[in-house]
């Protein structure tokens, strides 16, 4: 498009003809300044990301996925298996149980409550559950749940649960706002009972953009720890159960790897960091993914 | 569709008014029964909330009855001879959270306003998904990384900048000591996790100025800055207060990068260079080994961060909702 840098370029010299000094400086400052806060956010993401990557990328082989945790930490060798196996299980866990959940709730506030005082209390509550600190929830299950069951997946997946509901709520009921009434109205005209109106018409309508905020709720919950060290334990083996016994995770491998000085540990923190990093974002990409889809089925 | 186009054919038609005389039994019920099930996932959210506060503070009451007010008013944490006072843990965690702030927001305002103000189009969602990937890298990485790059690298700049600083009436006071681990140190990570979810904040804020306002501005010859100073940051100020606060309270319930790169040694202090230790931070690092009443003051501190950020997230909603009416309403 020609037109356009001609049009650039004839507004820089009206630009420059019409606007004092000062003015012309000031605006340039603040260009810089907001120039400046991104690239200043953009260098921890590099910085992280690459020796997250460079350090990671080390310690990952066949055998990370496959071998049970080292006896000793202080030694070289051993894998990362039962963490990944226990961030999935617990998670999904956590998802299982949170998800369901959400949905129904959000249909309560848009499609029955709407307006009237208790949907408004309950999203106001959503809300300042979403501030709650994460090892608050932590905290939490561990009293009402680990001290009469013991340590077990379980009781992570209540903690992550905890996290994920309001997320799912809320933004559940954001999708449902954008389901035209229209919609509602010829299922209602056909006959359809509201119950089936939501679960037929609304709820499909809505699919794409439940989806995306479940999946961004999925990876903000794989990635906690503070929830999980109270609640599933330590195991080093193994456990495909999440009812019996000890399990760990990722998350947590990190945190306490990270506290030991030896390099063999150093090493297998950086690896669980990789793991669980390229785990969060694909959680991330594909929740952006499909919310792009949904935004551009919107627009066509 | 195909179910609802058979139930259209064999259903009686349900008509305005004669709709409970018409309609089956088993749809009627079946309404009721969703609409509760619907209402009873909506409680959750309350009975969860409430459960938080009495499960915990009952479990913490033993050390909370023990130590009495002084749980607030005493800065001797010192489990070896069950002395637990949180002041200074209360005191790390405002701290850290505040230099947090001081650093997180000018980068945030200024990402938010390039996205929605200053970027061109095809930048602009670049910029979103960059904040997104800062969003989603756990907290434990940001810690681990903390502890094992930056710290060590920061050491000898703070150093250097105490060294220099050494004298100087305010700077003096506030920029002393030269250890990794510190407040500061906290502080940088903090900033870096919370900087997205201020900017993403503000940038929804900033998105709902009205175009009219901004052309307005733009018509009568104002420069971009001038547009943001007059149209777009008073209208949209009310949301970045509230922006900040949110990232607050994300701020002071931070646990795990905290613990890793605060220092863990309790004290007040206003040396930011210094290692000190936070509410949150204490109760993941001493969990483990804690018994008795170690356990239930630890689960007490737990308690305090839960009321803290409760009134933090309560009136950031709450000063947003007066903002906006002051400044749109009208």
């Amino acid at each position: 498009m020609p037109d356009l840098s001609l049009c650039a370029e004839s507004d820089r010299l009206l630009f420059e003809a019409t606007t004092s000094r000062s003015r012309r400086t000031k605006d340039t400052l603040a260009s810089m300044w907001m120039l400046g806060a991104l690239a200043v956010a953009v260098v921890p993401l590099t910085l992280v990301i690459g020796y997250v990557v460079l350090k990671g990328a080390q310690a990952i082989s066949w055998s990370w996925f496959t071998e049970d945790l080292p006896a000793v930490t202080r030694r070289a060798g051993g894998g990362m298996g039962p963490a990944v196996v226990g961030t999935l299980l617990v998670t999904f866990g956590a998802t299982v149980l949170a998800v369901p959940l959400g949905i129904l709730g959000a249909v309560y506030l848009h499609e029955y409550g709407r307006a009237d005082r208790l949907a408004k209390l309950v999203r106001v509550m959503a809300d300042v559950m979403t501030g709650v600190p994460s090892i608050v929830m932590g905290l939490f299950v561990y009293t009402v749940f680990t001290l009469r069951f013991g340590l077990m997946g379980l009781g992570g997946s209540l903690a992550l649960a905890c996290l994920m509901l309001p997320i799912v709520i809320r933004s559940t009921e954001e999708m449902l706002r954008l389901v035209p009434d229209e919609l509602r109205q010829a299922s209602y005209a056909l006959g359809g009972r509201q119950w089936r109106t939501i679960v037929t018409v609304v709820l499909p309508a809505a699919f794409g953009g439940i989806l995306s905020g479940v999946m961004l709720a999925i990876a903000r919950a794989a990635g906690e720890t503070a929830p999980l060290v109270f609640t599933i334990g330590a195991a080093r083996s193994l456990n495909l159960g999440l009812f019996d016994g000890p399990t760990t995770a990722l998350s947590v491998q990190i945190f306490q790897n990270a506290q030991q000085p030896f390099p063999a540990a150093q090493q297998r923190g950086w690896g669980a960091a990789l793991t669980l990093v390229a785990l969060v974002f694909a959680f991330t990409i594909l929740s952006r993914v499909v919310s792009a889809r949904v935004a551009r089925r919107h627009h066509a | 569709m195909a179910t609802t186009t058979l139930a259209l054919l064999v259903a009686p038609r349900s008509q305005p008014g004669g709709d409970s005389l018409l309609e089956p039994a088993p749809g009627r019920r079946g309404d009721a029964a969703f609409r509760g099930l619907a209402l009873l996932a909506g409680l959750v959210v309350l009975a969860v909330l409430a459960l938080i506060a009495v499960a915990t503070t009952g479990e913490a009451w033993p050390a909370i009855q023990e130590e009495g007010l002084s749980f607030l008013t005493s800065d001797a944490w010192v489990p070896s001879e069950g002395r637990y006072g949180a002041l200074a843990l209360v005191y790390g965690t405002l701290l850290s959270s505040l230099v947090a702030l001081v650093l997180a927001v000018p980068v945030s305002v200024g990402i938010a306003l390039f996205a929605n103000e200053a970027a061109p189009r095809r930048l602009r969602r670049p910029v979103v998904y960059v904040m997104d990937l800062l969003a989603a890298i756990p907290s434990v990485v940001y810690g681990f990384w903390g502890l094992v790059v930056l710290a060590p690298a920061a050491q000898p700049v703070y150093g250097s900048i105490s060294g220099a600083v050494d004298g100087v009436p305010v700077l003096g006071w506030i920029l002393a000591g030269d250890s990794g681990r510190s407040f500061m140190t906290a502080g940088v990570i903090l900033a870096v996790m919370v900087t997205p979810i201020i900017t993403s904040l503000s940038r929804e804020v900033i998105a709902t100025v009205p175009r009219a306002q901004r052309e307005a501005a733009y018509a009568m010859g104002a420069t971009r800055w001038e547009v943001i100073r007059a149209a777009v940051l008073p209208w949209s100020r009310g949301g970045i207060v509230g922006a900040v606060m949110l990232g607050l309270g994300r701020a002071m319930g931070e646990t795990i990068a905290v613990a890793l790169v605060i220092g863990s040694s309790a004290q007040i202090t206003s040396h930011l260079f210094e290692p000190g230790d936070s509410m949150a931070a204490v109760v993941v690092n001493q969990f483990g080994e804690s018994t008795g009443t170690h356990r239930a003051a630890l689960i007490g501190l737990g308690v305090v961060l839960f009321v803290v950020t409760i009134v933090v997230n309560v009136s950031a909603r709450a000063l947003v909702r007066h903002l906006d009416r002051r400044s749109q309403g009208a």
